[in-house]
């Protein structure tokens, strides 16, 4: 019954700042609470940072998208916790493109590598898109979802940097990140 | 490994990544097909949400940028309906976050510069939380539509963005609402980048004569559905109730 069929998407446009980090569009004087997803962890001691830049097929950084990320803890649980979010996200920076988390590495969920969720939104992309990151320092070939990857299972694989690790997504090319349909 | 509780995406229901009278989506759209894989608790979970995340203005975006005693420019709407899943059961207590033009179709964003004026008012960001029978409801003023750079003379119909979290981030939907009546749906490469006409009339926001106020404040009705469960799922869960 097309009635109780899901509601198609459409882009978030230019301007989904505004709805879902406001204070990067500029809104200050909103008599609104918190932000939401900012932070996600309370305590720095463990944390990694996580850099994610996102290229168009010009190879040119999005600057005007939204990333969400979701994960699990490092003991491998998706369970509610004081401590840490499993949730975050943050807009690619007008000027750098750059989206910089500050997260805990997650571990290993059952029969899977450790491994993130990105979720992207940004004018021009239609249907949000869905990837996960995986880790250059983990044993990604037992993961089923890594090795339905195939050959372009590298374009899962972050980088190690000195504070944590860093990601690029390609939306086009011959580097074109793996997208999901889950 | 978890089976797939959430029902298959139609990804022929959902504008394909590269509508080509939409610009923008020629160098973003994946030229590669989407990899389908199997549901995991990665994407079976999400993030929760509760009244303490949100403040008592949240909803109100008459009056959630409002100096004291003054309110945003423009017609007052209620805009509201029930959050629902594909097997047509209420989604309570999920995040619904909206953002949208001023009446006079320009965004309180830094990158905005539509001639059109700012409303000092007018901040244009709300949201709200499903209640548990999936309702959920905000108090706004109508957009105005816009001109935007993709053929030489488009305009958006007046529209709200909606980003909705459902019970895991495989349900995660963001979408646009518009309204009954408005000539510029059809003319619209965005709009026009969904295949079939139902799913756009679905995004369609109907005029609602009996949640208007009288002498305050009209209401449009729009209804949210997210993907539904495998119908295995459902009982097993009716059964452990
Ligand atoms: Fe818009």
């Amino acid at each position: 019954m097309a009635d109780l069929k899901e509601n198609a998407s459409q882009t978030a446009g230019p301007y989904v700042h505004i709805g879902c980090m406001p204070q990067t569009a500029g809104l200050k004087r909103r008599n609104m609470s918190a932000l939401l997803g900012e932070v996600m962890v309370s305590d720095d001691t463990d944390a990694i940072t996580l850099d994610i830049a996102v290229l168009d097929g010009d190879g040119v950084p999005i600057k005007d998208g939204l990333i969400e990320i979701w994960q699990a803890a490092p003991d491998g649980s998706y369970a509610p916790s004081k401590d840490f979010a499993h949730w975050g996200r943050q807009v690619t920076d007008m000027e750098t493109g750059q989206a910089r988390f500050t997260t805990v590495k997650p571990g290993a969920a059952k029969g899977q590598a450790p491994h993130i969720l990105i979720w992207i939104a940004a004018r021009g992309i239609n249907l949000a898109l869905t990837s996960r990151i995986y880790f250059p320092d983990e044993d990604n070939k037992l993961d089923p979802i890594f090795r339905a990857a195939e050959a372009r299972a590298a374009t899962l694989i972050a980088a190690q940097t000195k504070t944590g690790y860093a990601h690029t997504i390609h939306l086009q090319g011959p580097k074109e990140t793996v997208f999901f349909d889950v | 490994m978890t089976d797939t509780p959430f029902l298959p995406r139609d990804l022929d229901w959902h504008p394909p990544a590269l509508h080509h009278d939409y610009r923008s989506s020629r160098l973003r759209a994946p030229q590669q097909k989407l990899l389908h894989i199997p549901q995991t608790e990665t994407e079976l979970t999400g993030p929760t949400f509760g009244q303490g995340d949100l403040g008592p203005l949240d909803d109100d975006l008459i009056l959630n940028y409002a100096a004291n005693g003054q309110s945003a420019q423009g017609p007052r709407i209620i805009v509201h309906g029930k959050l629902l899943d594909e097997n047509g059961r209420a989604v309570p207590n999920k995040l619904i976050e909206v953002w949208q033009a001023n009446a006079g179709g320009r965004y309180r964003h830094v990158n905005d510069g539509y001639l059109a004026p700012l409303d000092d008012n007018f901040g244009g960001c709300g949201r709200c939380l499903s209640g548990a029978d999936g309702r959920y409801s905000f108090r706004t003023i109508l957009p105005g539509p816009y001109p935007w750079p993709n053929g030489a003379n488009d305009w958006r119909p007046a529209h709200i963005h909606f980003s909705v979290f459902g019970d895991g981030f495989a349900q995660r939907l963001i979408t646009q609402m518009y309204f009954e009546g408005d000539p510029h749906i059809k003319l619209c490469p965005i709009v026009q980048s969904i295949p079939d006409d139902t799913a756009i009339n679905r995004l369609v926001a109907r005029l609602d004569m009996d949640a208007t106020v009288p002498m305050d404040i009209r209401a449009y009705r729009f209804d949210i559905v997210l993907r539904g469960r495998q119908a295995t799922v459902f009982e097993n869960q009716m059964e452990g109730t």
